[in-house]
């Protein structure tokens, strides 16, 4: 089976945690072999928040710079943050809607102008994929759902070695009440990748 | 049921390796746990805490990691199985204990994590503790992977067992903060009642004990070089002539570079999970088949340094390179990469990847450093101080926890840290050092950690300073786990005792007390400006839940607020508290009702007023 390397990068709370453990859950009811890695504590205090997802036959859990099939930026500053983890074969989906960091706000550092952003990740990478997750988070019911938004859009890339069936399984195994709302933000990330 | 009770033989299951470990100690009939939290290890001691809540399993928060590493040695000694859980600084802390423990032993197993944490995701060094193991003589092992992570442990115990002494379990983030899928064993019955024998010619370590005492140690690490020697965790892969030793991650990197460089039939390899005693005769036998050696290894040269010696005794001048220029570094952690690149340069082979794109027109990023929470009440304290300090020429020691992140612009609240309780000694240090008005600050947690010698300290010495106490009634940044100042009935848990802070400064004998509620500004400024004013040790407790521990127990927060028209634009609300609920729009502040916990100091500090609550709570 052949290796897919995942980087989902956000600011801390976005649900980037949840994210990875469905396509975790997912990987174990599909019997692909996973392997992932997060880092927690210290970071998570609004920082940014990384995983990395291995699916396949590679034993490391980590990704290294330039070896990411697939990088999903919950927020755009940070998808473009972490563009040092692809190379011109990578597939980015990004979500357009800001979280600009408080030193925007204290004055030290100023965010990146969205056109341009989109721009240079497209010149860099085979794909780029992006849209405004939030909005359509918002749609399915709460702006908390834009990791499934998100989710929706990378499962339609097709790359990961992942049935759009378990995903959904595993979004209402693990979200309880919550899972309609996510199965519906879900598909709309789905077919908003569709479209890009 | 717990998920990690679950006794289903077979099963598989998607397991943080923290979970791993603790279903690994399960599977082996773990009776006692005890410990103090600390990243990476600590959701380790969350499922403990949680499954001690429905089995016979027996777990403690203790006061800090020498205590827990005592109260488990206790049990261990009764015969049961017990395990004591601390990251690796922690086995700082623990270590008086550790290296008499080594000497008296155990009766049933006992094993001590310690996890480390090499590029300091959070903690403050990268000690490698595998040293400890050489420091004190005891054995240490050492998982790979998650999946080995779980399935070492029964092995772990039983090797304390059979050399009656504890054992070190080494980890570090990447296992312990990675996730796979985890096959279950069986679980073996826990023994949760011990007896003590009373033997205090081997027990009670006077000098005539212990010159007996370390002469069982020295031969015990005898047999522990015999059974690493045999051990299944130590073993070889491949068949050809160029060598790799490796443990723990560096071993998975390793594999995965072995067969992306196809290099399948050309390198050997000798994994050690068993690190100390290193397995002599296992490694001079790898080294006679070898041209030449790669040792892969995070941290210190551990391994390297072991290698060279046992080469040197057979007689054997093949190169062993490991640390050094071109090679590996004794900083941060490795990744797949750079093993592959490294293996690739050393055994001279081409080696081809896909280059990482080119950067150089990419703009700079603003920084999105960690940052207290909206409604945090440190960021209230930390405000106070440094109006009630204003004009003054300041020290502020610092210490370990959420509020470590006070030191960050525009708070700047943190001159010095070295480790947990260090605000306290260090205040006694600076103000008799120096002519500056020394304040510091510690959390409840690390207060009663060990914070309190250095008070004691400072009232019999008669130093001048000002401690402010950060209490939130847990301990925040490793996740919320209860503090011997907890009230634990917010948890629905009974049978704890719980320790005032105040009643403790009080009965130290400190001079001057008082105690705040931080979101009042102004009485938290005017009673802090009284405390610094006053010459000897002066104490202020400042008391507000961990807003994101209130929520997590549903008590009533405060209405959100807004900026209303009224607002000028002189931004203090921004650029003196830094609340990351602000945000800036169309050149006007405004507070993320979502975000924005209602604790209303924003409004406090407003010169126009403008900041009003939200009429109602959406």
């Amino acid at each position: 089976m052949k290796t897919t390397r995942l980087i989902i990068v956000a600011v801390g709370g976005q649900g980037n945690l949840l994210a990875s453990r469905i396509l975790g859950e997912a990987s174990l009811l599909s019997g692909i072999p996973i392997r992932m890695s997060e880092i927690h504590g210290m970071a998570q205090r609004g920082g940014v928040v990384e995983s990395a997802l291995v699916f396949g036959k590679a034993e490391s859990t980590i990704i290294s710079d330039g070896e990411a099939d697939v990088l999903v930026g919950f927020e755009p500053s940070e998808t473009l943050r972490a563009l040092n983890k692809c190379n011109s074969n990578t597939t980015v989906i990004t979500n357009l809607s800001p979280l600009p960091p408080f030193t925007v706000a204290i004055g030290k550092g100023v965010y990146p102008d969205l056109d341009k952003l989109q721009e240079l990740i497209r010149a860099k990478t085979k794909k780029l994929i992006a849209f405004n997750a939030t909005a359509l988070a918002k749609e399915a019911g709460n702006v908390m759902s834009v990791n499934m938004v998100l989710l929706g859009a990378l499962l339609q890339t097709g790359i990961l070695p992942l049935s759009t069936d378990n995903v959904k399984e595993a979004i209402t195994v693990r979200t309880g009440r919550f899972a309609e709302m996510n199965i519906k933000a879900f598909e709309l990330g789905f077919s908003s990748a569709k479209l890009s | 049921m717990h998920k990690l009770l679950t006794d289903n033989p077979g099963n598989k299951m998607l397991l943080l390796g923290n979970e791993a470990i603790a279903r690994g100690a399960v599977e082996a009939g773990l009776a006692f746990a005890a410990t103090y939290p600390g990243t990476p290890s600590s959701e380790i001691s969350l499922n403990f805490f949680k499954i001690s809540q429905e089995s016979d399993l027996y777990f403690e928060y203790s006061t800090n990691e020498k205590v827990a590493l005592e109260v488990a040695a206790a049990a261990a000694n009764t015969g049961i199985r017990s395990m004591c859980i601390m990251k690796h600084v922690g086995l700082n802390v623990a270590a008086d204990a550790l290296m008499t423990l080594a000497y008296v032993g155990v009766k049933g197993g006992l094993v001590i994590i310690t996890a480390d944490d090499p590029f300091m995701f959070s903690s403050q060094n990268e000690q490698d503790n595998r040293y400890y193991g050489k420091l004190s003589g005891l054995p240490v092992m050492e998982p790979s992977s998650v999946k080995e992570a779980k399935d070492m442990m029964p092995y772990a115990f039983d090797l304390s067992e059979e050399l009656q002494e504890p054992v070190l379990f080494r980890t570090t983030t990447r296992i312990n903060h990675s996730t796979a899928i985890v096959e279950l064993g069986n679980i073996r019955k826990r023994v949760t009642r011990g007896s003590f024998k009373k033997d205090p010619l081997n027990c009670v370590t006077v000098p005539a004990v212990s010159r007996k005492l370390h002469v069982k140690l020295l031969k015990n690490l005898e047999k522990a070089s015999n059974i690493s020697d045999n051990s299944a965790y130590n073993f070889t892969e491949g068949k050809g002539e160029f060598g790799i030793v490796c443990n723990g991650v560096s071993y998975i990197y390793v594999s995965d570079a072995v067969k992306d460089l196809g290099l399948e039939d050309k390198v050997r390899i000798l994994r050690i999970g068993f690190s100390n005693p290193m397995p002599e005769q296992k490694i001079k036998a790898f080294l006679a088949e070898c041209k030449k050696v790669l040792i892969v290894e995070e941290g210190e040269p551990f391994m390297e340094e072991a290698v060279k010696a046992f080469a040197q005794e057979a007689g054997l001048t093949i190169p062993i390179k490991g640390k050094g220029e071109g090679l590996f570094s004794r900083l941060y952690e490795f990744d797949p990469a750079m093993v592959r690149k490294c293996i690739a340069k050393f055994f001279d082979i081409v080696s081809s990847a896909p280059e990482p794109i080119d950067l150089s027109n990419v703009p700079e990023l603003p920084q999105r450093p960690p940052n207290l929470c909206a409604g945090c009440s440190h960021r209230a304290t930390f405000y106070a101080v440094k109006k009630a300090a204003e004009g003054l020429s300041t020290i502020y020691p610092t210490d370990i926890g959420c509020y470590t992140l006070g030191f960050l612009p525009p708070l700047g609240m943190g001159d010095f840290l070295i480790c947990m309780g260090s605000s306290v000694g260090t205040s006694c240090g600076f103000s008799k050092a120096t002519d500056n008005k020394v304040i510091s600050f510690i959390g409840d947690s690390t207060f009663f950690h060990s914070g309190i010698p250095g008070l004691v300290n400072a009232v019999f010495n008669n130093h001048n300073f000002t401690l402010v106490i950060l209490d939130n009634g847990t301990t925040a940044m490793t996740g919320h786990q209860p503090n011997p100042g907890v009230d634990m009935s917010n948890l629905n848990l009974s049978g704890y005792g719980r320790i005032v802070i105040e009643d403790v400064v009080k009965a130290l004998g400190v001079p001057h007390i008082s105690v705040i509620r931080p979101y009042r500004v102004k009485k938290s400024v005017e009673a802090i400006r009284e405390a610094i004013k006053f010459k000897g040790v002066s104490v202020v407790i400042a008391k507000e839940m961990c807003t994101l521990y209130a929520k997590s127990l549903k008590k009533p927060t405060g209405k959100p607020f807004y900026i209303s028209d009224k607002c000028k634009n002189h931004r203090n609300c921004v650029n003196d508290l830094a609340c990351p609920a602000f945000f800036i729009k169309d050149n006007r502040v405004h507070i993320d009702p979502v975000m924005c916990a209602g604790c209303s100091v924003c409004a406090q500090i407003c010169p126009e007023n403008a900041i009003l609550p939200v009429k109602d709570k959406k």
